[in-house]
């Protein structure tokens, strides 16, 4: 069973001939060699395996990638802008905010939903956006920290 | 003083060579047995041997748990990395650097005094002599034993050590890169194990045509005894096959568990060996009242977030592995003797992972794709563990009664103290018992019959042990520790192994103590120790949290006290944990206090103990393993939830500064101290205590409802 499956990941056209039941996960790492997004539970409760469609948070890991043929994907490698790094990867950087990093492409993803609508976001609205994901290493006032620094930087920089 | 007695990883690896080559010019290339599982060993590994050598951090090359050319150094557990790798890694940095100046010296008929090190360049009196060490690399033969007699650093010299270096491994993992996961060669195989459901298990049906029909692509179904694999080029192939086979699969058969498992009724029903350990005065002080007090934790599992992988090659008569594991030494000799091949025709390579909080399935996994490796010679297999077989068939975390009894004296202090123990052992690791302790293997005709288990001796620490005995003063102490050897359950090793429940049941019960002899808790607790290290860091604790201020509270918040030595020998750590409670617990904020002797990396020291009160704070609040119908029936996150961002406090680390100490293990410190620091929290809120984990709003209405 072959599908046609047309998408723009990170910014590039794309266009798959697989199985369109197959989840956007497999699509991603599979087919279009982005390693980045991460395989956790299969069953969106842990959230490494977060994407953006077109520009929402969404779990990849059981969405069948027919369903979102024609959308715009981001994935963790787009975040970064030609080798420069969104200033959520900086901040995560400057914050140290991370143990075996397992969860974080995920995380950075949701993160970065959140400053692209929420400039100036509190401490209770990065908890609210970040509570689909797991973190069993602890890092989480690490990463909350590193959300607020980026967005000091982000609104520094775009006044 | 830093010690020169040699650690056992240079005992074990007693040749300059096995660590440190000077090869590829400006770089030195470090060796270590010690992998990264999250926890930021290559960082701190790295400082130690740049600090020693005289090079840039950046200069030094490590490389970690490659089993052809790194040393080995058992498993990367324990809180020894630092301690025991780290001090090798020192004197062998400190004995090549003067081997290189006292040859240097003898060159320039100069005293080794003139000369110093600057990025690996030789100055003398400060200007450049034109040496360096790869220069004069070929002048000093590195295959000589370590004398560990070269004078190390004084801590006050040091630029490297104690500084902040950022972790070397996060910028790829920011990038969502360098993970065991994401390694694909182009000969790759994909698969995946179905496994059996509990121990000797015998899988007597399988519908092999509907497992073939859900993976809509051809698959390859691999079966030698109970060992069931589903193996094809397509990953979601064999995705959909394992997870078809589940259900499909009728099993028969073994040893699985009962209705009760994990109970203090299922643990004290058991078979068990029983030891008795005494300590202080042989004869009973005169005493008075009386205290009793039972506690229990529940099984429990590590919980990674990236289930566990391998990758394997057969090629020419050699196994080549990739895993995540954290022996790699261990895992070369365990895989070659379950494979029935010399251990010289095994190469394990550690990659990272997902972190590892204790023994998780990477060793597995490493079978797995070993095994089936050996059945695709040219390709290379990979094997990924599903998230429902890591809770169903990992290592699994043991339950534990403890029960506790102090006879009080006119002080009002235990001049008579008992604590009695019922555990499985805490520790299956690959080798351990002269077992393979892999599921795979277990699973194959004619696999090895078991060796009897044993605990991890109170010698190394202790499993069930570890930290039974309390670090206050104690006159008179009694140890009775059942371990249970037959249980129908892999158990084995979780952060702290037995060390955190004993720290939750000593600490709760210390408090129990306090308030029946009607003192503040920690007063109480001053009261009991003369250690000077350990009243700082109780004392610490208590004023950065401000646990004499006397504020009052409002109903149902309080704040709790939690303090432990891990191991009575590593890192000390004090936490309070400030929580309101209605139903449920809310965390509202944490305050830790430590002292780890010298720190070699302050950040990343903060981040482990961090980590490890988070952890800590999960284990107790909200997590268990369970059983239904001869299985375990936790299968998704949602069945065992682990706390989230929403319920994480502020948490504020008091990294108590102590240079001129050995450095101590400090990654399972914090996990105790917090444990019980919430159970003594959640008593004090309550005016009940919950003395049976986890402290869930469950266990938490049946104490308030119990009379």
């Amino acid at each position: 069973m072959s599908d046609k499956l047309d998408f723009v990941v990170n910014g590039r056209a794309v266009s798959v001939t697989c199985d369109g039941t197959v989840p956007l996960l497999t699509v991603l790492r599979d087919h279009l060699d982005l390693r980045g997004t991460k395989f956790g539970c299969g069953t969106e409760q842990c959230g490494a395996c977060m994407v953006l469609i077109d520009g929402k948070p969404e779990f990849s890991c059981s969405r069948e990638a027919a369903t979102v043929t024609g959308w715009a994907i981001t994935t963790v490698e787009g975040l970064s802008n030609g080798g420069a790094l969104h200033a959520l990867q900086q901040a995560f950087l400057d914050e140290q905010a991370g143990q075996c990093g397992y969860c974080l492409s995920g995380i950075l993803i949701s993160a970065s939903a959140l400053l692209e609508k929420n400039r100036k976001p509190s401490r209770a609205d990065i908890i609210a956006a970040l509570d689909p994901h797991l973190c069993r290493c602890g890092i989480h006032n690490r990463v909350v920290r590193a959300v607020q620094k980026a967005a000091t930087a982000i609104t520094g920089a775009r006044p | 003083m830093i010690s020169n007695a040699l650690p056992l990883s240079l005992t074990d690896n007693p040749i300059l060579s096995q660590w440190v080559a000077f090869k590829e010019q400006g770089r030195v290339r470090v060796g270590s047995g010690k992998v990264e599982i999250g926890q930021g060993i290559l960082t701190a590994l790295t400082q130690i041997a740049a600090e020693e050598l005289d090079v840039r951090p950046d200069q030094i090359h490590l490389v970690s748990g490659e089993t052809d050319i790194s040393p080995a150094e058992g498993f990367t557990s324990g809180s020894y990395s630092v301690a025991v790798g780290g001090a090798s890694i020192r004197l062998v940095c400190a004995e090549v650097r003067s081997l290189f100046i006292e040859r240097l010296a003898e060159t320039l008929r100069c005293s080794p005094g003139e000369l110093t090190v600057e990025n690996g360049r030789f100055l003398r009196s400060g200007k450049d002599t034109g040496r360096d060490y790869w220069s004069m690399a070929n002048e000093i033969a590195l295959d000589r034993r370590a004398t560990g007699t070269a004078p190390v650093k004084k801590p006050s010299s040091y630029r490297i050590v104690g500084k902040h270096l950022p972790r070397l491994d996060l910028p790829a993992k920011i990038a969502g890169a360098g993970f065991i996961h994401d390694i694909t060669p182009a000969n790759v195989l994909h698969a995946r194990v179905l496994r059996q459901p509990w121990r000797g298990a015998h899988l007597a049906a399988l519908d092999e045509n509907a497992v073939r029909k859900a993976a809509k692509a051809p698959i390859e179904i691999l079966r030698e005894g109970e060992f069931v694999a589903f193996i094809s080029d397509s990953e979601i192939a064999v995705m959909r096959a394992a997870e078809a086979a589940r259900p499909l699969a009728r099993w028969e058969g073994g040893t699985p568990p009962p209705a009760n498992v994990g109970t203090r009724d299922w643990l004290k029903a058991q078979k068990s060996k029983d030891k008795v350990t005494d300590a202080g005065q042989r004869n009973a002080v005169p005493g008075g009242r009386v205290v009793e007090a039972e506690y229990s934790r529940p099984f429990l599992t590590y919980g990674s977030i990236g289930p566990c992988c391998s990758l394997a090659e057969w090629k020419d008569g050699a196994l080549k592995v990739w895993s995540h594991c954290q022996g790699p030494a261990v895992l070369r000799d365990w895989l070659a003797k379950a494979l029935r091949l010399p251990a010289a025709q095994v190469t394990v390579l550690h990659r990272q992972g997902s972190g590892a909080y204790g023994h998780n399935t990477a060793d597995d996994a490493a079978f797995d794709a070993s095994f089936i490796a050996m059945r695709h010679p040219g390709r290379t297999i990979r094997v990924q563990w599903q998230r429902e077989d890591e809770f169903a068939a990992s290592p699994i975390s043991t339950a534990m009664a403890i029960k506790l009894r102090a006879v009080l004296g006119n002080e009002n202090k235990p001049v008579d103290w008992s604590i009695e123990l019922w555990s499985p052992p805490h520790a299956q690791r690959p080798g351990m018992n002269g077992n393979s302790n892999l599921i795979g293997a277990e699973a194959l005709p004619n696999a090895p019959k078991q060796n009897p288990l044993g605990d991890v001796p109170d010698e190394r620490g202790g499993g069930a042990t570890r930290n039974a005995i309390p670090i206050y003063d104690l006159p008179r102490h009694r140890m009775i520790h059942h371990m249970l050897p037959e249980v129908p359950m892999r158990t084995s090793s979780l952060r702290g192994l037995g060390a955190w429940a004993n720290v939750f049941a000593i600490e709760s019960f210390v408090d129990e103590l306090a308030d029946a002899v009607g003192e503040d808790p920690v007063t109480y607790r001053l009261s009991l120790l003369s250690d000077p290290r350990a009243r700082r860091v109780v004392e610490t604790a208590a004023q950065i949290s401000g646990w004499f201020d006397g504020k009052p509270m409002p109903d149902g918040r309080a704040k709790g006290f939690g303090f432990a030595r891990y191991k009575n020998i590593a890192s000390f750590a004090a936490v309070v944990v400030e929580l309101d409670v209605a139903e449920d617990i809310k965390l509202r904020k944490i305050w830790c206090a430590a002292d780890a002797g010298l720190v070699i990396a302050p950040d990343g020291a903060r981040n482990q103990l961090e980590g490890g009160i988070i952890q800590g704070a999960s284990f107790v609040m909200r997590e268990q393993v369970r059983f239904d119908d001869g299985r375990v029936s936790t299968r998704t996150w949602e069945d065992y939830p682990i706390l989230r961002f929403s319920d994480i406090p502020e948490i504020d680390i008091e990294l108590i500064d102590n240079p001129n100490e050995p450095t101590l293990g400090l990654g399972e410190a914090s996990v105790g101290p917090t444990g019980a620091a919430i159970g003594n929290a959640l008593a004090r809120a309550l005016g009940k205590r919950v003395r049976d984990l986890p402290l869930t709003r469950d266990k938490i209405m049946a104490t308030l409802l119990a009379e």
